[in-house]
C-alpha cells in the first residue's frame, strides 16, 4: 500500500523532468514524459482500486505514512496519504480524464513554442490534485488545495505575452486567495476543536466535539465552505472562471472542468461528519448552490464566446453538486462530480477541436454550419450536449436525476424547483450554442484561409473515448431505489459518522424522473425552435443586457471593492514613494550633505589646522586639570 | 637665614626676562634675521637654566647643536635666500585675536597644570647630570634609542641632501644603467 | 634647588604659549619654523625640570633625544621650505593650500 505514494510522485517527477530537460530534449520526449507520467499514475489508481474490491467494505481504509513534517507544541503534522473508496474514485477520475486530456494536447499544443513548459505545469497540477484527493489531513489538502491554485495561474496564463490571459491568471489566483483565507481559518479553527486536523478523527468524534448546531460546528464548516466557493467557483468567488478561459482549451478542460473545480465539493464530502453537526452551514451550502446554478444558467444564454458558454455551465454544474452536498446526498454529489467530468471534458475537447479547424476563433457568431466539414467533433459535441442536458440514457440524466430527487425527498421542494428550472434553461443554452456552432449556414469571414478540417487522430481518440464513458458512464449509479455502484462502492466512507438517512419512496420516483425528463426534452425543443428555426424573434433588451452582465455582479465587485483597493494601493504608492522612499534617499542626501560640509574644513591653511589641534589639546588639557 | 634672595633666585630672574624677551621677538620681529636673533636669547638663556637644574650636560648640547648649528643653519637660509612673505596684508585665514585667546588660554591651563607640583626637590649627588653619568645611562640603558637617533641623523642627511638638489636640466634622458626590467 | 619647581614650569609654559602664538599668527615659513623651536626648548626646559625635582637623570637623557630629532627635523624642515621657494617663489604658508577640499 505504500505504493500509493507513487500515485502523486510519478507526475511530479514529470514535471521536474519536463521543466529542466524538456525544451532541450524535443516534442516527442517532452510528450511522451508528460503522458507516461499520468498513465503510469492511473494504471497504479487502478491497481488501488482492485485491492480495495477485494477487500471487506468495512477494511477499505489504509493510511499510509510518509513522514513525519512538522510538530508545533500539541499538534502534530503528518504528512500521510488516506486510500480509500472516496479518495480512488477521485484519483481515478484525475488520471484516467486528465490523461485522456495529456494525450490530447500532444496534438493540440503541437505547434506551440511552450511546448515541455506546457506538459511540466500540467503534470504538476496533476501532482498536486492527487495530493489533494489522497490526503489524509486538512494539511496536507491544502497543501495540494494550494497547488492547485498555482497551476492553475500558471496555465491560465500560459500566454503571458497575451495581456488579457496574464490579467485573468491573476485575477484567479487572487480571488481563489481570498476564498483560501476562509479555508486555512477554517483548519485553525479545526486545530482548535480537535486538537488535529485527520480526516478520521474529525470523521469519527465530530458528535462528540461539536454540539448539534452549535456556533464552533458552524463557523467551521462555514470557514471551509468559503473556500469551497473560491476555488469551485461558486456565488460569490465565481467571476474567475468565464475569465479562465484564455488559457489554452485543454487547460480548461482539466482544471475548470473537471478536476480544480470540483475540489470544493470533494472537500465537503470529506468533512460530511462534520457538516452533519451544522444543519445552518447545509443550507448555506445548499442554497448557494442552487442560487449559483440558476443564475450561472441565466448567463449561459446570453454568452457569445462558446468556450464561457461552457464556463458558466460549469459554475452551474457545480451549483448542482453543491446542492446535493447541501442537503446531504453526498453519494449524488461525488456521482454527478464523476459524470460532469466525463461530458464536460468532452464538451470542452470539442470546442477545442473546432478552434483548431478555425484557427484559434471561440466567437460563436461567426461560427455556423461546422456540422457538415467536422461531422465528427459534431457528434462527440452533441453527445455532451445530451448529457449535459439531462437526457436519457446519457450518464447526465442518472447524475441530475439523483440530485433532484434527493432534494425533494429531503424535504427541500424549493431547492428542488429551483434544480428543475436550472435544468430548463441548461438544455435551452447548450443546445443554442449546438445551433450556432455546428448547425445553419457559415458565417465566418470569408479570408479564414485554409478550410476547416478535422482534428488529427491524438485528439480524436480521446475524445471518443470520453464520448463512450459519457454514454454508458450512467451505469455507475443506477439507481432507483438501490443505492448504485457507485453509491455501495463509497458507502462505508459516507456512513462513518453520518446521520440516519430518511425512507425513500418509491412511488414518488417515477413521477420526478418524468418531470426532469419532460423538462430536458422542453427546453431542447424550445431552443432548436428559437435558435434554428428561428420562430420566435426579439426579446427584452433590457433583460438581455441583464444576464449579458451577469446581474452586474462583478460590476458591482469593481465599485466596492476593487476601485477602492486600488485607490488605496495608488495612495500607498505615493506614500511609498515619497515619505518612504524620500526618507531614505533623503537620509542619502543628508549623509552627502554632511560630508560636503565636512569638506569645507580642509581648507588647506597650515595655520587653522594647528589652530583645531590646539582648540582639541585644551579641551583635553582642561579635562585633566579638573579632575 | 642668610640673605634675602638667593643667588640661584637673582640668576632665575634674569634668565627668565632674556628668555620671555627673546620670545617675544622671535614671534614680533619683522625681519627674519631679526627673529634669528630673538631665538638665539633664547636658546642661551635657557642654556643658563640648564646649568642652573644642575644639567650640565645639556646645558653644554644645547649651546653646541642648538645655539651652534641650528641657528647657524636658520642664519644662512635667511641671508641666502632673501624670502618675503606677504605679511602686510590683513589676515584672511585667521584673526590673530583667536590666536592670541587660544595661546593665552593654553599658559594659563598649563600654569595651573604646573602649580599643583609642590614638595622639595629631591636631594642629588655631585655627579647628576654629568658627562660620565649621563653617558653611561646613555650606553646601558637607552642604548637602542641611541643607536635610533643616529639613523634618524643619517636619515635627515641624505634628506636633506636628496631634497636640495636641483632638478635636471631638460633634454637629458636620466641615466638607466643597472635598472631592471624595462 | 632653591627656586621651585613652579617657576621653572611657568616659564616653560609661557614660551610654549609663546611659540604657539608664532604659529598661529606668523605667515612666514621661517618664523613659523622658528617659533617650533621655540616650543620644542620650552619642552626641554620643563623635562629637566622635572629630571631635577625627581632626582633621576632620565629626563636629561629624553632632552638629549629631543635635541637630536630637533636638529634632524630642522635639516629637512629647511630643505623643505627651500624647495617650495624655489617652485613658487614665496614662504607664505598661506599659499601652499594644494589640500584644500
Amino acid at each position: 500500500m505504500t505504493a500509493a505514494i507513487w500515485v502523486p510522485l510519478f507526475p511530479l517527477l514529470g514535471w521536474a523532468a519536463n521543466g529542466l530537460w524538456g525544451r532541450r530534449w524535443g516534442r516527442g520526449a517532452a510528450a511522451v514524459l508528460g503522458c507516461g507520467t499520468v498513465a503510469a499514475s492511473f494504471v497504479l489508481s487502478v491497481v488501488l482500486l482492485r485491492t480495495l474490491e477485494a477487500l471487506p467494505p468495512e477494511a477499505r481504509s489504509f493510511q499510509v505514512d510518509l513522514y513525519h513534517w512538522f510538530t508545533a507544541g500539541p499538534i502534530d503534522v503528518p504528512m500521510r496519504l488516506l486510500i480509500d473508496p472516496l479518495s480512488v474514485t477521485m484519483a481515478l477520475i484525475v488520471t484516467g480524464v486528465g490523461g485522456l486530456i495529456h494525450l490530447y494536447s500532444v496534438g493540440y499544443m503541437a505547434d506551440d513554442e511552450g511546448f515541455a513548459r506546457y506538459f511540466s505545469y500540467l503534470n504538476l497540477f496533476t501532482a498536486a490534485m492527487l495530493t489533494l484527493v489522497l490526503a489524509a489531513n486538512l494539511v496536507v489538502m491544502f497543501i495540494g488545495w494550494e497547488g492547485v491554485g498555482l497551476c492553475s495561474y500558471l496555465l491560465i496564463a500560459f500566454w503571458f505575452t497575451r495581456p488579457a490571459a496574464a490579467a485573468a491568471g491573476v485575477k484567479a489566483f487572487l480571488v481563489t486567495r481570498l476564498g483560501d483565507v476562509g479555508f486555512l481559518l477554517g483548519i485553525f479553527l479545526a486545530f482548535g476543536i480537535f486538537g488535529t486536523s485527520d480526516f478520521g478523527i474529525l470523521t469519527r468524534s465530530a458528535i462528540a466535539r461539536l454540539p448539534l448546531g452549535g456556533t464552533a460546528a458552524t463557523l467551521l464548516c462555514l470557514l471551509l465552505f468559503l473556500g469551497a466557493t473560491g476555488k469551485s467557483a461558486q456565488l460569490p468567488l465565481y467571476i474567475w472562471l468565464p475569465d479562465a478561459m484564455e488559457g489554452p482549451t485543454p487547460v480548461s478542460a482539466l482544471i475548470h472542468a473537471a478536476t480544480m473545480v470540483t475540489a470544493g465539493v470533494f472537500m465537503i464530502v470529506r468533512l460530511h461528519a462534520v457538516y452533519l453537526r451544522a444543519p445552518l452551514a447545509m443550507e448555506v451550502v445548499a442554497v448557494v448552490g442552487g442560487a449559483t446554478a440558476i443564475f450561472a444558467a441565466c448567463w449561459a444564454l446570453v454568452e457569445n464566446d462558446l468556450k464561457r458558454v461552457l464556463a458558466y455551465s460549469t459554475i452551474s454544474q457545480l451549483g448542482y453538486m453543491f446542492l446535493a452536498v447541501g442537503v446531504g446526498a453526498w453519494g449524488a454529489g461525488i456521482f454527478h462530480l464523476t459524470s460532469h467530468a466525463f461530458f464536460k471534458a468532452l464538451l470542452f475537447l470539442a470546442a477545442g477541436s473546432v478552434m483548431h479547424a478555425l484557427g484559434g476563433t471561440t466567437d460563436m457568431r461567426q461560427m455556423g454550419g461546422l456540422a457538415r466539414p467536422l461531422p465528427r467533433t459534431a457528434l462527440l459535441f452533441a453527445i455532451g450536449a445530451l448529457a449535459l442536458a439531462g437526457i436519457p440514457p446519457f450518464t447526465g440524466f442518472f447524475s441530475k436525476d439523483e440530485i433532484l430527487s434527493a432534494d425533494f425527498h429531503y424535504g427541500h421542494v424549493a431547492l428542488w424547483a429551483v434544480g428543475l428550472a436550472a435544468a430548463g434553461l441548461t438544455a435551452i443554452y447548450i443546445v443554442r450554442a449546438f445551433v450556432m456552432t455546428f448547425l445553419g449556414s457559415p458565417r465566418q469571414p470569408a479570408a479564414a484561409g485554409h478550410a476547416p478540417h478535422e482534428s488529427p487522430r491524438i485528439m480524436m481518440v480521446p475524445m471518443d473515448v470520453l464520448a463512450v464513458l459519457t454514454l454508458f458512464g450512467g451505469v455507475l449509479g443506477l439507481s432507483f431505489t438501490s443505492p448504485g455502484d457507485l453509491a455501495r462502492f463509497l458507502a462505508p466512507v459516507l456512513a462513518a459518522g453520518a446521520g440516519p438517512l430518511p425512507a425513500e419512496s418509491t412511488r414518488g420516483e417515477v413521477v420526478l424522473v418524468g418531470a426532469s425528463v419532460v423538462v430536458a426534452l422542453a427546453g431542447l425543443v424550445v431552443a432548436w425552435l428559437i435558435y434554428d428555426k428561428r420562430l420566435v424573434r426579439g426579446g427584452s433588451r433590457a433583460i438581455h443586457a441583464l444576464l449579458a452582465h451577469q446581474f452586474y455582479i462583478e460590476d458591482l465587485y469593481n465599485a466596492l471593492i476593487v476601485r477602492p483597493v486600488q485607490g488605496t494601493a495608488r495612495l500607498l504608492a505615493v506614500f511609498d514613494r515619497d515619505e518612504l522612499d524620500g526618507a531614505v534617499t533623503g537620509l542619502g542626501r543628508g549623509v552627502g550633505r554632511a560630508g560636503r560640509d565636512l569638506s569645507r574644513l580642509e581648507t588647506g591653511f597650515l595655520r587653522q589646522y594647528a589652530a583645531y589641534a590646539l582648540v582639541g589639546v585644551l579641551a583635553i588639557l582642561v579635562y585633566w586639570v579638573s579632575r | 637665614m642668610g640673605e634675602a634672595y638667593c643667588v640661584e633666585g637673582v640668576l632665575f630672574a634674569v634668565t627668565a626676562v632674556l628668555a620671555l624677551a627673546g620670545g617675544v621677538g622671535v614671534i614680533a620681529a619683522r625681519e627674519p634675521v631679526h627673529s634669528v636673533l630673538g631665538l638665539l636669547l633664547v636658546l642661551i638663556s635657557l642654556a643658563a637654566d640648564y646649568l642652573l637644574l644642575g644639567a650640565q650636560f645639556i646645558a653644554a648640547l644645547q649651546v653646541i647643536i642648538y645655539a651652534g648649528a641650528i641657528v647657524v643653519l636658520f642664519v644662512f637660509i635667511v641671508m641666502l635666500l632673501n624670502m618675503r612673505s606677504g605679511e602686510g596684508r590683513p589676515d584672511r585665514v585667521l584673526p590673530p585675536v583667536l590666536g592670541i585667546v587660544l595661546s593665552a588660554a593654553f599658559a594659563a591651563l598649563l600654569i595651573a597644570a604646573a602649580a599643583t607640583v609642590r614638595g622639595p626637590a629631591a636631594s642629588v649627588g655631585a655627579d647628576y647630570g654629568t658627562v660620565q653619568q649621563v653617558g653611561r645611562a646613555l650606553f646601558t640603558v637607552y642604548a637602542l634609542p641611541f643607536e635610533a637617533a643616529s639613523i634618524v641623523l643619517i636619515v635627515g642627511m641624505i634628506g636633506a641632501v636628496a631634497l636640495s638638489k636641483r632638478p635636471a636640466p631638460l633634454g637629458a634622458p636620466p641615466a638607466r644603467r643597472g635598472v631592471v626590467g624595462r | 634647588m632653591s627656586v621651585p619647581a613652579v617657576c621653572y614650569l611657568g616659564l616653560s609654559a609661557v614660551l610654549f604659549a609663546l611659540g604657539t602664538l608664532g604659529v598661529l599668527v606668523r605667515r612666514s615659513a621661517l618664523v613659523v619654523f622658528m617659533s617650533v623651536e621655540l616650543m620644542l626648548n620650552a619642552v626641554n626646559l620643563t623635562l629637566v625640570t622635572f629630571a631635577r625635582v625627581r632626582g633621576a637623570v632620565d629626563g636629561q637623557i629624553v632632552v638629549f633625544f629631543v635635541l637630536v630629532v630637533a636638529a634632524a627635523e630642522v635639516v629637512i624642515g629647511l630643505a623643505i621650505i627651500v624647495n617650495i621657494f624655489r617652485a613658487r617663489d614665496t614662504v607664505d604658508v598661506d599659499d601652499v593650500d594644494l589640500l584644500r577640499g
